[in-house]
C-alpha cells in the first residue's frame, strides 16, 4: 500500500514538471515589453497644414518642402456672365518648410491686392496619450503682410502703412481618427486704417475642424467671429468656409465655398466683404505637394 | 522516502537548468518593394523578440509606429491609411524554431533554422515559415531571416491608384542579435 502511494505521487510529480517544461503557449514577453515607457503622439490630426483658410495644427514635417497654390473665384451670384465666378480669380502661390518638427516657416504671395505674406509657426505642447498624457495640441503662429498696391495718397510712412501683422494661438485636439478641432484666438495688427471707426487691433475668435469620411477624404470647416466695433462698415465680422479635402498620393486637394477673398489672415478675417446670406459664397481650391528636401537624420 | 525525495530534487534540477531565454529589444526588421514606378524602403529597429531553448518558442512584437521611411508622407500614409496604427499598434509573431535540439548553444557556430508560426499583422493572422541561421559567437545568438510578405493576406486595401507602386509581394529581413536572459 505504501509504495503504491510512493509510486503514484512520484508519477504525479513527475507529470507536473513534464507539464511545465513542454508549455508553449506561455507568453513569454509579458511584462518584458517597454509600453509604459512609451509616448504616444498624435499625428494626421489633418490632411494639410491649411484646414481652408486658417493654419492647421498640423506641421510641415521637418526637412519636407510644401509648394502650396491656392485660388479663390468670384461669387457665385455674379451670374452667369461671370461664369459665376470663374472669370475672377484671385490666386496664391507659397512655400512652406518644416524647420524642426517643431517649427515651420512659410511665405507667399497673393495677386489679391498684390499682398506678400511670411510667417512662422511653433508648437508649444504636443497632444500624446501613454507615458505623457497631453490632451492638447498648442501653437503660437506669427505672420506678417505687406500688400504692395500703389496708394493715391501716400501717408507718412509709407511702406509701413501697408503692413500687417497676425498673431494666433491654435489650441486643438485630435479627439479620434476621424475627427480633429481647433479653436484659434487671433490679433490682426494694422499699421494703417483709413478711419478712426476702424481698429488697429482686431480681436476675433476662430473654429475650425475637420471630419474623416473616407480613408482618404475629409469634411473641413471653418468659422471666425470677428468682435464687434473694430470693422469699417463694408466688411463682414465673421468669415466662414465649408470644404472638402481628398488626398492622392503625394498631393492634397481641397475644395471650398468661402465668403472670403482673402488667403491671409490679415484679409480673410478683417476685409471679408461677402455675406453668405446674401449668396456671396465663391468656389476656391488649395492644392498642396509635399518635397522632401532635406533627410533628418532622426525621424521621429 | 529518501529515493522518492531525491527523484524530485532531481527533476527540479532538469527543468532550471533547461530553462533558457535568448531575449533582445532592439531587432531590426526592413522591408523592401521595388516597382518600375517607385522603391518602398522602411526600417525598424525596435523589435521585441524571445526564444525559449528547451521548448523551441520563439516570439516577436514590433511596434509599427518605430517603422521609419525616408520620406515623413510616406511613413504617414503607412500608418494612417495602410496599417491603420492607431487601431493595430503592434504586428506579433509567435511559432516554434523546428529541431532545436539539434543546436548546441554553448558554441560557437552557424545553424540554418526553420521556424513554424503565426503571424498577427493589421488584426490578421496567418500561418508563416520563415527559414533562416542562427550564428552562434561569443554568447550572442544572430538571428538572420529573410521572409515575403503579401499585404493583401493582411487585409491591407491598396486603392486602384496607386496599385502600380507596391509590389505584390514586399520582400522583409530580419536580424536579430539575442542575448542571454539572465
Amino acid at each position: 500500500m505504501k509504495k503504491n502511494i510512493k509510486n503514484v505521487s512520484l508519477f504525479l510529480l513527475a507529470s507536473i514538471f513534464a507539464a511545465n517544461v513542454s508549455a508553449q503557449e506561455v507568453d513569454m514577453l509579458a511584462g518584458l515589453e517597454d509600453d509604459s515607457t512609451e509616448i504616444v503622439y498624435a499625428t494626421a490630426s489633418y490632411k494639410s497644414t491649411r484646414i481652408i483658410n486658417s493654419i492647421s495644427m498640423e506641421n510641415t514635417a521637418e526637412g519636407v518642402l510644401d509648394l502650396r497654390i491656392s485660388h479663390r473665384f468670384g461669387t457665385i451670384n455674379s451670374g452667369v456672365d461671370e461664369m459665376f465666378g470663374f472669370d475672377n480669380a484671385v490666386t496664391r502661390i507659397g512655400f512652406d518648410y518644416g524647420v524642426r518638427p517643431w517649427l515651420m516657416i512659410g511665405i507667399g504671395r497673393s495677386t489679391y491686392e498684390k499682398a506678400y505674406d511670411g510667417f512662422f509657426k511653433a508648437k508649444i505642447l504636443r497632444q500624446s496619450s501613454g507615458a505623457k498624457n497631453m490632451p492638447i495640441t498648442l501653437q503660437v503662429f506669427s505672420s506678417v503682410m505687406i500688400n504692395s498696391l500703389k496708394t493715391s495718397n501716400p501717408s507718412p510712412d509709407y511702406f509701413t502703412s501697408k503692413m500687417g501683422y497676425t498673431y494666433q494661438v491654435i489650441v486643438g485636439r485630435k479627439f479620434s481618427k476621424g475627427t480633429t478641432v481647433q479653436i484659434m484666438p487671433t490679433l490682426v495688427h494694422r499699421n494703417f486704417v483709413q478711419t478712426k471707426a476702424e481698429s488697429n487691433d482686431v480681436f476675433s475668435m476662430g473654429i475650425g475642424g475637420r471630419q474623416k469620411f473616407s480613408k482618404r477624404a475629409a469634411l473641413t470647416y471653418e468659422f471666425y467671429y470677428v468682435f464687434p466695433n473694430q470693422l469699417a462698415e463694408e466688411y463682414q465680422n465673421y468669415s466662414l468656409s465649408l470644404g472638402i479635402d481628398i488626398e492622392t498620393g503625394g498631393h492634397v486637394f481641397q475644395l471650398f465655398l468661402t465668403n472670403s477673398t482673402g488667403m491671409n489672415e490679415q484679409q480673410f478675417i478683417t476685409q471679408t466683404s461677402g455675406d453668405w446670406g446674401a449668396g456671396d459664397m465663391r468656389l476656391g481650391f488649395n492644392i498642396s505637394r509635399v518635397f522632401t528636401v532635406k533627410q533628418p537624420k532622426h525621424r521621429d | 522516502m529518501k529515493k522518492g525525495l531525491l527523484f524530485a530534487a532531481f527533476l527540479l534540477c532538469i527543468t532550471s537548468i533547461q530553462a533558457q531565454k535568448y531575449f533582445t529589444r532592439t531587432g531590426q526588421i526592413s522591408f523592401f518593394s521595388s516597382t518600375s514606378v517607385e522603391d518602398i524602403e522602411a526600417h525598424n529597429k525596435a523589435v521585441t523578440g524571445i526564444f525559449d531553448v528547451p521548448t523551441g518558442a520563439i516570439q516577436f512584437s514590433v511596434a509599427i509606429k518605430s517603422f521609419h521611411f525616408e520620406k515623413a508622407l510616406m511613413e504617414e500614409h503607412f500608418n494612417e491609411n495602410y496599417m491603420e496604427s492607431g487601431e493595430f499598434p503592434k504586428s506579433t509573431f509567435a511559432g516554434k524554431i523546428q529541431n532545436i535540439e539539434a543546436i548546441d548553444f554553448a558554441k560557437d557556430g552557424v545553424h540554418e533554422v526553420t521556424i513554424l508560426g503565426k503571424l498577427t499583422m493589421h488584426g490578421v493572422t496567418n500561418e508563416v515559415t520563415v527559414k533562416g541561421t542562427f550564428t552562434i559567437k561569443d554568447g550572442v545568438v544572430i538571428g538572420d531571416a529573410k521572409m515575403k510578405i503579401n499585404p493583401e493576406d493582411y487585409k491591407i486595401s491598396i486603392p486602384d491608384m496607386v496599385r502600380e507602386k507596391i509590389a505584390k509581394e514586399l520582400e522583409v529581413t530580419i536580424k536579430m542579435n539575442f542575448k542571454e536572459k539572465k
